[in-house]
């Protein structure tokens, strides 16, 4: 039902704004527009400091290779936390943790591209 | 009507035909005419790899360029005759365009991953600020042939040698180029006047992880964002001994940062008569500051995390646009209030602005709206719409003449 919401929203463009849901951890996002959505948002918004093929920039690459070797719970409390001392930022307020746990599942197994 | 005539008739249609045919295809035309370049420039489709080439007089689309790879984060400089461009791509491709034939002229993958450059006063050297591996390249502007190598090494706790990533790069007088070292908290200055080996002069501990800097109009002050601190960095260039000042120190006063969901840009262009608009860091703030006495003389309260403070030709107005999740808007600044005239919202995901040479309009790119807009800066009306897939970077050739871009 939630992610039917979102979906309807989708097209208004405010993708944002979810903020993770304490004791959420686990679930996972199975709607295939907010995936979408995500994939758009990791691609175009995480792609300014980590470049839109994810290679790095200001930010550590987010290939694969990059993050296969990293511990999944890491990769999460990045996404929700930010990393201190660092300019990645903590996205709670903009994705929930359903959202972040989705992510942190594609970077593991290599981040989808953008439909053409 | 005679045959000879009839004979040019049709060729002429039949040129006319051709010269169509080339027009359509987004082809430079084979037989245009002569034109200035005052009033073209670039702007960056980062989905596509593409650059359009703009004519702002017509605020028409011209034609593209394509095949420049990754541009997320694309930026470039104009050579003096505002006819070539060099592009840096995030790929770490440095590609020299030509606006009027709409072509590639030179291309070479110059770093693994790049974030901008500069051109040097005289038109002859581009440096090329990269992040990996961190360092600062030199290029002949004309072969793209390698001048000088400069790796941003330093020695961090437990890793000598390391290199920084490179930041805030930008051409100072007599073939000297200036940037920061945002993991080494340094600012160095490479001079290559002399012809051999580039002589750097290196500035530490200049405040904790500078992001992006400027050189004012007039060449005299640089002044580096912090990330990692309140404050920003600044040196006289004009000193006998230039050294680096604290300016705007503790702006935040003690209060938790907002988190910083995009870095902001700094450029020459925040600087209106003799104040400067510089962004907060983690602050919905402008901050201004006299650039004679370097006092802070007002904080403005703004619709999100600053990232472009960019103030019209004349100085008369501040525009700033966000960082997600608050890209959808801009602001207006008066500068001679400090209170904000007019909040706008030109589409989704503004990117970039940039101001008409003589500053009649702005040129705001709306990435997820797929547009730019061409906006008149008195009334605030939408004077034309552009459709450019994913655009974001907007560069005019009156950039070729200021020192700083």
């Amino acid at each position: 039902m939630r992610a039917l919401l979102i979906c309807g929203l989708l097209a208004a463009a405010p993708v944002f704004g979810q903020p993770a849901a304490p004791g959420a951890s686990g679930q996972t996002v199975t709607d295939p527009a907010r995936q979408q959505a995500l994939i758009r948002i990791v691609r175009q918004d995480c792609g300014s400091c980590h470049g839109m093929q994810l290679t790095g920039g200001l930010g550590p690459a987010l290939t694969r290779e990059a993050m296969s070797d990293i511990p999944f719970d890491s990769v999460v409390a990045s996404i929700v936390h930010g990393r201190p001392g660092t300019p990645m930022p903590g996205w709670k307020t903009l994705l929930s943790a359903a959202d972040a746990t989705w992510i942190a599942q594609q970077l593991q197994a290599g981040f989808p591209q953008e439909p053409k | 009507m005679s045959l000879s005539l009839l004979r040019a008739l049709r060729l002429s249609t039949l040129a006319a035909m051709l010269a169509l045919l080339g027009a359509c295809a987004g082809a430079p035309p084979t037989n245009a005419p002569m034109r200035g370049t005052g009033d073209l420039g670039i702007v960056v489709g980062r989905a596509d790899g593409t650059l359009t080439v703009v004519d702002t007089s017509a605020r028409s689309a011209l034609g593209t360029i394509t095949g420049l790879g990754d541009l997320s984060h694309a930026s470039l400089v104009y050579a003096r005759d505002g006819a070539t461009a060099f592009v840096f791509g995030r790929d770490g491709a440095l590609t020299r365009v030509n606006l009027l034939e709409r072509r590639i002229e030179a291309r070479i993958m110059q770093a693994g991953n790049s974030i901008g450059g500069a051109i040097s006063q005289d038109g002859t050297l581009v440096a090329a600020q990269n992040y990996q591996p961190g360092g600062v390249k030199v290029f002949d502007a004309r072969t793209l042939k390698l001048v000088a190598d400069i790796p941003a090494s330093f020695d961090a706790p437990g890793e000598p040698g390391k290199r920084s990533r490179v930041v805030g790069l930008a051409d100072l007088p007599g073939k000297r180029f200036i940037f920061s070292l945002f993991d080494a908290n340094q600012i160095w200055i490479a001079d290559l006047s002399g012809g051999g080996a580039p002589v750097l002069t290196k500035f530490l501990d200049v405040g904790r992880q500078p992001y992006d800097a400027l050189v004012t109009p007039n060449g005299r002050h640089y002044i580096a964002g912090l990330f990692g601190e309140d404050g920003l960095a600044m040196i006289d260039l004009w000193e006998p001994e230039p050294k680096v000042r604290r300016i705007l120190g503790g702006y935040g006063r003690g209060q938790e940062p907002l988190p910083v969901f995009k870095m902001p840009h700094l450029r020459g262009w925040a600087v209106a008569g003799r104040l400067a608009y510089l962004p907060a860091i983690g602050r919905h703030e402008v901050l201004v500051v006299d650039t004679q006495s370097w006092q802070e003389v007002a904080r403005i309260a703004v619709a999100g995390q600053p990232v472009f403070v960019m103030a019209q030709p004349d100085g008369r107005q501040v525009w700033v646009n966000f960082a997600l999740p608050d890209y959808h808007r801009v602001q207006v600044i008066d500068t001679q209030t400090q209170s904000i005239v007019k909040t706008l919202e030109p589409g989704a995901a503004v990117l970039h602005l940039e101001f008409t040479p003589r500053g009649d309009t702005v040129w705001i790119s709306s990435r997820d709206a797929n547009r730019v807009s061409v906006i008149d800066i008195r009334s605030f009306a939408t004077l034309a719409r552009l459709s450019v897939a994913a655009p974001s970077g907007i560069f005019f050739t009156s950039r070729a003449s200021r020192m700083g871009f």
